[in-house]
Protein backbone atom coordinates (compact mmCIF):
# COMPACT_ATOMS: atom_id res chain seq x y z
CA UNK A 1 0.00 0.00 0.00
CA UNK A 2 1.49 3.50 -0.59
CA UNK A 3 1.61 6.12 2.09
CA UNK A 4 0.64 9.75 1.50
CA UNK A 5 0.51 11.79 3.99
CA UNK A 6 -1.39 14.64 3.53
CA UNK A 7 -2.53 16.93 6.58
CA UNK A 8 -5.63 18.25 4.31
CA UNK A 9 -6.74 14.57 3.33
CA UNK A 10 -6.51 13.85 6.87
CA UNK A 11 -8.93 17.03 7.92
CA UNK A 12 -11.11 16.10 5.19
CA UNK A 13 -11.72 12.40 6.05
CA UNK A 14 -12.18 13.77 9.69
CA UNK A 15 -14.59 16.52 8.77
CA UNK A 16 -16.50 14.44 6.03
CA UNK A 17 -16.92 11.91 8.46
CA UNK A 18 -18.52 13.56 11.26
CA UNK A 19 -21.05 15.88 8.79
CA UNK A 20 -22.12 12.99 7.42
CA UNK A 21 -22.93 11.28 10.82
CA UNK A 22 -24.93 14.41 11.49
CA UNK A 23 -26.82 14.46 8.64
CA UNK A 24 -27.58 10.50 9.10
CA UNK A 25 -28.96 11.37 12.41
CA UNK A 26 -30.58 14.23 11.41
CA UNK A 27 -31.96 15.07 15.32
CA UNK A 28 -28.42 16.03 16.23
CA UNK A 29 -28.47 18.95 13.84
CA UNK A 30 -32.15 19.85 14.65
CA UNK A 31 -31.50 19.60 18.52
CA UNK A 32 -29.40 22.45 19.79
CA UNK A 33 -31.05 24.93 16.90
CA UNK A 34 -34.43 23.92 17.98
CA UNK A 35 -33.39 24.58 21.32
CA UNK A 36 -32.01 27.55 20.62
CA UNK A 37 -34.97 28.39 18.87
CA UNK A 38 -37.74 26.96 21.61
CA UNK A 39 -35.56 28.95 24.05
CA UNK A 40 -35.57 32.49 22.37
CA UNK A 41 -39.48 32.07 21.66
CA UNK A 42 -40.20 31.24 25.17
CA UNK A 43 -38.80 34.69 26.89
CA UNK A 44 -41.32 36.94 25.36
CA UNK A 45 -44.34 35.02 26.53
CA UNK A 46 -42.72 34.33 29.91
CA UNK A 47 -41.53 38.21 30.84
CA UNK A 48 -44.46 40.28 28.76
CA UNK A 49 -44.02 41.17 25.18
CA UNK A 50 -43.01 44.79 25.87
CA UNK A 51 -40.39 45.48 22.85
CA UNK A 52 -38.12 47.75 24.94
CA UNK A 53 -37.89 45.14 27.57
CA UNK A 54 -36.83 42.77 24.96
CA UNK A 55 -34.69 44.56 23.07
CA UNK A 56 -32.46 45.39 26.66
CA UNK A 57 -32.36 41.27 27.06
CA UNK A 58 -31.98 40.02 24.06
CA UNK A 59 -27.92 40.01 23.96
CA UNK A 60 -27.79 38.04 26.97
CA UNK A 61 -30.86 35.96 26.05
CA UNK A 62 -29.27 35.55 22.94
CA UNK A 63 -25.56 34.67 24.02
CA UNK A 64 -27.04 32.05 26.99
CA UNK A 65 -28.86 30.34 24.50
CA UNK A 66 -26.12 29.78 22.51
CA UNK A 67 -23.98 28.95 25.04
CA UNK A 68 -26.50 26.32 26.30
CA UNK A 69 -27.47 24.77 22.62
CA UNK A 70 -23.17 24.37 21.95
CA UNK A 71 -23.31 22.26 24.91
CA UNK A 72 -25.88 19.87 24.05
CA UNK A 73 -23.79 18.61 20.96
CA UNK A 74 -21.19 18.73 23.18
CA UNK A 75 -21.25 15.23 25.14
CA UNK A 76 -21.66 13.30 21.53
CA UNK A 77 -18.63 15.11 20.16
CA UNK A 78 -16.07 11.54 21.00
CA UNK A 79 -18.60 9.47 22.91
CA UNK A 80 -19.11 7.39 19.89
CA UNK A 81 -15.59 7.57 18.58
CA UNK A 82 -14.89 6.35 22.56
CA UNK A 83 -17.00 3.12 22.27
CA UNK A 84 -16.74 1.64 19.09
CA UNK A 85 -12.79 2.06 19.12
CA UNK A 86 -12.52 4.82 16.07
CA UNK A 87 -10.76 7.25 18.62
CA UNK A 88 -7.64 4.53 19.29
CA UNK A 89 -7.63 4.23 15.53
CA UNK A 90 -7.10 8.34 15.34
CA UNK A 91 -4.21 8.04 18.32
CA UNK A 92 -2.95 5.28 16.35
CA UNK A 93 -2.39 7.04 12.76
CA UNK A 94 0.70 8.80 11.94
CA UNK A 95 -1.10 12.11 11.67
CA UNK A 96 -0.89 14.17 14.91
CA UNK A 97 -4.23 13.30 17.16
CA UNK A 98 -4.78 17.19 17.68
CA UNK A 99 -5.31 17.38 13.47
CA UNK A 100 -8.13 15.19 13.90
CA UNK A 101 -9.29 16.78 16.64
CA UNK A 102 -9.16 19.99 14.72
CA UNK A 103 -11.28 18.57 12.25
CA UNK A 104 -14.08 16.83 14.75
CA UNK A 105 -14.28 20.63 16.55
CA UNK A 106 -14.63 22.03 12.96
CA UNK A 107 -17.15 19.85 12.06
CA UNK A 108 -19.19 20.23 15.50
CA UNK A 109 -19.55 23.93 14.78
CA UNK A 110 -20.83 23.41 11.44
CA UNK A 111 -23.26 21.42 12.73
CA UNK A 112 -24.31 23.57 16.08
CA UNK A 113 -22.42 26.34 15.80
CA UNK A 114 -23.08 28.05 12.27
CA UNK A 115 -26.77 27.38 12.06
CA UNK A 116 -26.89 29.69 15.22
CA UNK A 117 -25.35 32.41 13.03
CA UNK A 118 -27.23 31.69 10.18
CA UNK A 119 -30.43 32.30 11.88
CA UNK A 120 -29.05 35.21 13.65
CA UNK A 121 -31.28 37.74 12.06
CA UNK A 122 -34.08 36.03 12.43
CA UNK A 123 -33.38 35.39 16.32
CA UNK A 124 -32.84 39.05 16.76
CA UNK A 125 -36.18 40.13 15.09
CA UNK A 126 -37.44 37.80 17.45
CA UNK A 127 -36.14 39.91 20.50
CA UNK A 128 -36.97 43.18 19.04
CA UNK A 129 -33.32 43.84 18.67
CA UNK A 130 -31.99 47.23 17.27
CA UNK A 131 -30.83 46.92 13.59
CA UNK A 132 -27.62 48.48 14.20
CA UNK A 133 -26.68 45.61 16.71
CA UNK A 134 -27.72 43.29 14.18
CA UNK A 135 -24.04 43.35 12.78
CA UNK A 136 -22.31 42.68 16.36
CA UNK A 137 -24.86 40.17 16.75
CA UNK A 138 -24.10 38.11 14.05
CA UNK A 139 -20.03 38.72 14.28
CA UNK A 140 -20.05 37.79 18.30
CA UNK A 141 -21.71 34.73 17.23
CA UNK A 142 -19.31 33.74 14.33
CA UNK A 143 -16.38 34.66 16.07
CA UNK A 144 -17.97 33.54 19.73
CA UNK A 145 -19.86 30.45 18.61
CA UNK A 146 -15.70 28.13 17.45
CA UNK A 147 -14.85 29.55 20.72
CA UNK A 148 -17.59 27.22 22.19
CA UNK A 149 -16.85 24.55 20.04
CA UNK A 150 -13.10 24.44 20.98
CA UNK A 151 -13.45 25.53 24.77
CA UNK A 152 -16.14 22.75 25.25
CA UNK A 153 -14.58 19.87 23.65
CA UNK A 154 -11.78 20.02 26.32
CA UNK A 155 -14.26 19.15 28.64
CA UNK A 156 -15.90 16.56 26.47
CA UNK A 157 -12.28 15.01 25.68
CA UNK A 158 -11.37 15.15 29.50
CA UNK A 159 -15.29 13.32 30.54
CA UNK A 160 -15.70 11.03 27.91
CA UNK A 161 -14.45 7.70 29.49
CA UNK A 162 -16.24 8.35 32.40
CA UNK A 163 -20.02 7.10 32.51
CA UNK A 164 -22.31 10.35 33.35
CA UNK A 165 -19.73 12.82 32.66
CA UNK A 166 -22.13 15.41 31.45
CA UNK A 167 -23.02 17.23 34.58
CA UNK A 168 -18.77 17.14 34.96
CA UNK A 169 -18.48 18.61 31.61
CA UNK A 170 -20.84 21.53 32.40
CA UNK A 171 -19.38 22.12 35.83
CA UNK A 172 -15.74 22.04 34.08
CA UNK A 173 -16.50 23.86 30.97
CA UNK A 174 -18.99 26.56 31.87
CA UNK A 175 -16.93 28.84 34.18
CA UNK A 176 -14.57 29.09 30.70
CA UNK A 177 -17.42 30.31 28.47
CA UNK A 178 -17.90 33.47 30.93
CA UNK A 179 -15.63 35.62 29.49
CA UNK A 180 -17.30 34.99 26.39
CA UNK A 181 -20.11 35.66 27.36
CA UNK A 182 -19.17 39.03 28.87
CA UNK A 183 -17.20 40.45 26.05
CA UNK A 184 -19.89 38.55 23.17
CA UNK A 185 -23.06 40.43 24.69
CA UNK A 186 -21.26 43.68 25.96
CA UNK A 187 -20.27 43.75 21.79
CA UNK A 188 -24.27 43.90 21.36
CA UNK A 189 -24.97 46.15 23.58
CA UNK A 190 -22.20 48.49 22.74
CA UNK A 191 -23.73 48.21 19.59
CA UNK A 192 -27.12 48.86 20.12
CA UNK A 193 -25.69 52.39 21.83
CA UNK A 194 -24.21 52.85 18.08
CA UNK A 195 -20.73 52.90 19.87
CA UNK A 196 -18.00 51.27 18.66
CA UNK A 197 -17.65 47.35 19.14
CA UNK A 198 -14.44 46.55 17.65
CA UNK A 199 -12.46 46.68 21.06
CA UNK A 200 -14.69 43.09 21.94
CA UNK A 201 -14.78 42.00 18.88
CA UNK A 202 -10.57 42.10 18.99
CA UNK A 203 -10.63 40.55 22.47
CA UNK A 204 -12.79 37.72 21.33
CA UNK A 205 -11.18 36.80 18.30
CA UNK A 206 -8.05 37.04 20.14
CA UNK A 207 -9.18 34.00 22.31
CA UNK A 208 -10.90 32.37 19.63
CA UNK A 209 -7.27 32.76 17.90
CA UNK A 210 -4.95 30.95 21.15
CA UNK A 211 -8.08 28.34 21.36
CA UNK A 212 -7.59 27.13 17.45
CA UNK A 213 -3.99 26.48 18.39
CA UNK A 214 -3.73 25.64 22.13
CA UNK A 215 -7.35 24.20 22.55
CA UNK A 216 -6.47 21.19 19.62
CA UNK A 217 -3.11 20.31 22.02
CA UNK A 218 -4.97 20.61 25.02
CA UNK A 219 -7.86 17.88 23.78
CA UNK A 220 -5.25 15.54 22.60
CA UNK A 221 -4.20 15.02 25.62
CA UNK A 222 -7.13 14.86 27.26
CA UNK A 223 -8.28 12.22 24.77
CA UNK A 224 -5.08 10.56 25.22
CA UNK A 225 -5.96 10.37 28.82
CA UNK A 226 -9.24 9.37 28.70
CA UNK A 227 -7.95 6.33 26.41
CA UNK A 228 -4.96 4.51 28.91
CA UNK B 1 17.12 15.37 19.34
CA UNK B 2 19.87 13.37 17.61
CA UNK B 3 18.42 10.23 15.82
CA UNK B 4 20.94 7.36 16.09
CA UNK B 5 18.98 4.73 14.25
CA UNK B 6 21.81 2.98 12.34
CA UNK B 7 21.11 2.91 8.70
CA UNK B 8 22.10 -0.66 7.81
CA UNK B 9 19.70 -3.36 9.68
CA UNK B 10 20.16 -6.86 10.32
CA UNK B 11 17.71 -9.24 9.40
CA UNK B 12 17.20 -10.46 12.53
CA UNK B 13 16.63 -6.86 14.45
CA UNK B 14 14.56 -7.15 17.33
CA UNK B 15 11.42 -4.94 16.33
CA UNK B 16 9.26 -4.87 19.18
CA UNK B 17 11.83 -4.46 22.65
CA UNK B 18 10.01 -4.81 26.23
CA UNK B 19 11.98 -3.89 29.13
CA UNK B 20 10.87 -5.08 32.54
CA UNK B 21 7.31 -3.80 32.31
CA UNK B 22 5.09 -3.62 35.10
CA UNK B 23 1.44 -3.01 34.61
CA UNK B 24 -0.78 -2.76 38.03
CA UNK B 25 -4.49 -1.71 37.43
CA UNK B 26 -6.70 -1.40 40.49
CA UNK B 27 -3.93 -1.86 43.35
CA UNK B 28 -3.68 -5.16 41.17
CA UNK B 29 -0.54 -5.87 39.69
CA UNK B 30 -0.82 -7.68 36.39
CA UNK B 31 2.49 -8.36 35.40
CA UNK B 32 5.44 -7.51 37.02
CA UNK B 33 9.02 -6.72 35.60
CA UNK B 34 7.89 -8.75 31.77
CA UNK B 35 10.30 -8.53 29.07
CA UNK B 36 10.26 -10.21 25.81
CA UNK B 37 11.45 -9.40 22.30
CA UNK B 38 9.86 -9.69 19.23
CA UNK B 39 11.77 -9.84 15.91
CA UNK B 40 10.51 -9.54 12.53
CA UNK B 41 8.68 -12.31 10.54
CA UNK B 42 7.61 -13.60 13.69
CA UNK B 43 4.17 -14.04 15.64
CA UNK B 44 3.74 -14.34 19.37
CA UNK B 45 0.51 -15.41 20.78
CA UNK B 46 -0.47 -14.34 24.56
CA UNK B 47 -2.35 -16.73 26.27
CA UNK B 48 -3.64 -16.30 29.97
CA UNK B 49 -7.58 -16.43 31.64
CA UNK B 50 -9.61 -13.86 31.53
CA UNK B 51 -8.34 -10.98 33.40
CA UNK B 52 -4.93 -11.70 33.17
CA UNK B 53 -4.12 -8.92 31.74
CA UNK B 54 -3.59 -9.76 27.98
CA UNK B 55 -5.43 -6.57 26.56
CA UNK B 56 -3.85 -4.42 29.08
CA UNK B 57 -0.66 -5.56 27.85
CA UNK B 58 -1.43 -4.87 23.81
CA UNK B 59 -2.44 -1.85 24.86
CA UNK B 60 0.48 -0.87 26.57
CA UNK B 61 2.59 -1.71 23.53
CA UNK B 62 0.21 0.00 21.24
CA UNK B 63 1.15 3.11 23.46
CA UNK B 64 -2.46 3.71 24.25
CA UNK B 65 -1.42 2.79 28.16
CA UNK B 66 1.50 3.68 30.00
CA UNK B 67 3.35 1.12 32.10
CA UNK B 68 4.06 1.79 35.84
CA UNK B 69 7.26 0.74 34.94
CA UNK B 70 9.56 -0.27 32.38
CA UNK B 71 9.67 1.30 28.59
CA UNK B 72 8.60 -0.04 24.69
CA UNK B 73 11.05 0.13 22.31
CA UNK B 74 10.20 -0.24 18.66
CA UNK B 75 13.22 -0.30 16.38
CA UNK B 76 15.62 0.32 19.35
CA UNK B 77 13.72 4.19 19.84
CA UNK B 78 11.30 4.53 22.89
CA UNK B 79 7.36 4.36 21.09
CA UNK B 80 6.35 7.12 23.64
CA UNK B 81 9.58 9.78 22.31
CA UNK B 82 8.76 8.56 18.52
CA UNK B 83 5.27 8.14 18.57
CA UNK B 84 4.06 8.95 15.27
CA UNK B 85 6.70 7.09 13.67
CA UNK B 86 5.63 3.87 15.74
CA UNK B 87 1.79 4.38 14.78
CA UNK B 88 2.93 4.38 10.77
CA UNK B 89 4.22 0.68 11.50
CA UNK B 90 1.55 -0.04 13.77
CA UNK B 91 -1.99 -1.70 13.11
CA UNK B 92 -4.38 -1.88 15.80
CA UNK B 93 -7.54 -3.81 16.13
CA UNK B 94 -8.82 -3.77 19.89
CA UNK B 95 -11.78 -5.31 20.84
CA UNK B 96 -13.62 -1.93 20.12
CA UNK B 97 -12.56 -2.34 16.04
CA UNK B 98 -13.33 1.26 15.05
CA UNK B 99 -15.89 0.71 12.54
CA UNK B 100 -18.78 2.99 12.91
CA UNK B 101 -22.17 1.45 12.67
CA UNK B 102 -23.80 4.27 10.99
CA UNK B 103 -21.53 4.49 7.75
CA UNK B 104 -21.38 1.34 5.96
CA UNK B 105 -18.85 -1.22 5.02
CA UNK B 106 -17.24 1.01 2.20
CA UNK B 107 -17.05 4.42 4.03
CA UNK B 108 -15.62 2.39 6.97
CA UNK B 109 -12.96 1.26 5.31
CA UNK B 110 -11.82 4.54 3.29
CA UNK B 111 -12.44 6.49 6.30
CA UNK B 112 -9.70 4.60 7.87
CA UNK B 113 -7.20 4.18 5.21
CA UNK B 114 -7.43 8.49 4.64
CA UNK B 115 -7.33 8.82 8.68
CA UNK B 116 -4.03 6.24 8.04
CA UNK B 117 -2.58 8.37 4.74
CA UNK B 118 -3.61 5.58 2.49
CA UNK B 119 -5.02 7.05 -0.69
CA UNK B 120 -5.57 4.23 -2.91
CA UNK B 121 -9.68 3.23 -2.66
CA UNK B 122 -9.56 0.94 -5.82
CA UNK B 123 -9.32 -2.32 -4.18
CA UNK B 124 -11.72 -1.96 -1.66
CA UNK B 125 -14.78 -3.36 -2.97
CA UNK B 126 -12.70 -6.23 -4.45
CA UNK B 127 -11.41 -6.51 -0.91
CA UNK B 128 -14.45 -6.59 0.85
CA UNK B 129 -15.89 -9.05 -1.47
CA UNK B 130 -13.41 -11.44 -0.53
CA UNK B 131 -14.22 -11.10 2.54
CA UNK B 132 -17.68 -12.41 2.10
CA UNK B 133 -19.02 -9.01 1.96
CA UNK B 134 -20.72 -9.16 -1.16
CA UNK B 135 -23.84 -6.95 -1.87
CA UNK B 136 -22.81 -5.70 1.77
CA UNK B 137 -20.65 -2.90 0.61
CA UNK B 138 -23.25 0.07 0.68
CA UNK B 139 -25.45 -0.82 3.55
CA UNK B 140 -25.34 0.43 7.40
CA UNK B 141 -22.82 -1.73 9.29
CA UNK B 142 -25.31 -1.84 12.33
CA UNK B 143 -27.70 -3.93 9.88
CA UNK B 144 -24.61 -6.78 9.85
CA UNK B 145 -24.24 -9.76 11.69
CA UNK B 146 -20.81 -9.61 14.75
CA UNK B 147 -18.98 -11.63 11.94
CA UNK B 148 -19.82 -9.78 9.29
CA UNK B 149 -18.98 -6.55 11.00
CA UNK B 150 -15.61 -7.78 12.31
CA UNK B 151 -14.60 -8.54 8.92
CA UNK B 152 -15.39 -5.04 8.02
CA UNK B 153 -12.67 -4.07 10.50
CA UNK B 154 -10.33 -7.01 9.40
CA UNK B 155 -10.05 -6.12 6.02
CA UNK B 156 -7.19 -3.38 7.22
CA UNK B 157 -4.72 -6.50 7.38
CA UNK B 158 -5.16 -6.72 3.62
CA UNK B 159 -4.78 -2.87 2.87
CA UNK B 160 -1.92 -1.66 5.13
CA UNK B 161 1.99 -1.15 4.85
CA UNK B 162 2.42 -1.42 8.62
CA UNK B 163 5.18 -3.76 9.96
CA UNK B 164 3.93 -4.41 13.28
CA UNK B 165 0.02 -6.08 13.77
CA UNK B 166 -1.30 -6.46 17.20
CA UNK B 167 -4.35 -7.79 17.34
CA UNK B 168 -7.03 -7.89 20.17
CA UNK B 169 -9.07 -11.50 19.76
CA UNK B 170 -9.01 -10.96 15.87
CA UNK B 171 -11.17 -14.31 15.93
CA UNK B 172 -13.95 -13.22 17.40
CA UNK B 173 -17.17 -13.82 15.78
CA UNK B 174 -15.64 -15.27 13.01
CA UNK B 175 -16.65 -18.75 11.41
CA UNK B 176 -14.11 -21.18 10.40
CA UNK B 177 -13.48 -19.75 7.10
CA UNK B 178 -13.09 -16.25 8.42
CA UNK B 179 -10.28 -17.44 10.98
CA UNK B 180 -8.79 -20.04 7.89
CA UNK B 181 -8.43 -16.86 5.88
CA UNK B 182 -6.79 -14.34 8.54
CA UNK B 183 -4.06 -17.36 9.76
CA UNK B 184 -3.13 -17.08 5.77
CA UNK B 185 -3.14 -13.64 5.51
CA UNK B 186 -1.27 -14.00 8.57
CA UNK B 187 1.33 -16.07 6.94
CA UNK B 188 1.74 -13.95 4.29
CA UNK B 189 2.52 -11.15 6.64
CA UNK B 190 5.27 -13.21 8.13
CA UNK B 191 6.88 -13.98 4.75
CA UNK B 192 6.92 -10.01 3.93
CA UNK B 193 9.16 -9.65 7.11
CA UNK B 194 5.88 -8.33 9.87
CA UNK B 195 5.57 -9.29 13.13
CA UNK B 196 2.18 -9.98 14.78
CA UNK B 197 1.43 -10.34 18.53
CA UNK B 198 -1.98 -11.40 18.64
CA UNK B 199 -4.36 -12.62 21.83
CA UNK B 200 -6.84 -15.31 21.61
CA UNK B 201 -8.59 -17.97 23.43
CA UNK B 202 -8.63 -20.57 20.19
CA UNK B 203 -5.32 -22.23 19.58
CA UNK B 204 -4.54 -21.28 16.01
CA UNK B 205 -5.38 -24.07 13.44
CA UNK B 206 -2.77 -23.50 11.28
CA UNK B 207 1.03 -23.96 11.87
CA UNK B 208 2.81 -21.03 12.27
CA UNK B 209 6.98 -22.08 12.42
CA UNK B 210 7.92 -18.59 13.59
CA UNK B 211 5.03 -18.88 16.57
CA UNK B 212 6.17 -17.65 20.16
CA UNK B 213 3.54 -18.10 22.91
CA UNK B 214 3.64 -15.73 26.11
CA UNK B 215 1.64 -16.79 28.78
CA UNK B 216 0.35 -14.50 31.76
CA UNK B 217 -1.34 -15.84 34.45
CA UNK B 218 -4.02 -14.64 36.43
CA UNK B 219 -2.35 -13.11 39.46
CA UNK B 220 -4.06 -12.11 43.04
Amino acid sequence: MQVNHSYWQLFKAVYSKDVTLAFRQRAEIVNPILFFLIVITLFPLAIGPEPGLLARMAPGIIWVAALLSTMLGLDKLFRDDYHDGSLEQMIASPYPLSLCVLAKVFAHWTITGLPMVLMAPMFALLMNLESQALGATILTLLIGTPLLSFIGAIGAGLTVGLQKGGILMSLLVLPLYIPVLIFATSAIDTSSMSLAYGGQLAILGAMLAVACIAAPLAISSALRVSVS
Amino acid sequence: MVDYRPILRTENTNLLEVKSVTCVKQERCLFEALSFTLGSGKIMQIEGPNGAGKTSLLRILSGFAQPEEGEVLFEQRSINDYYDEFAAELLFIGHKTGVNTQLTAFENVCHWLRVHGYNDESQVYDLLGKLGLVGLEDVPVRTLSAGQQRRVALVRLWLNSAKLWILDEPFTALDKKGVAMLQSRFNEHLEQGGSILLTTHQDLTQHFEQLQTLVLEYRH
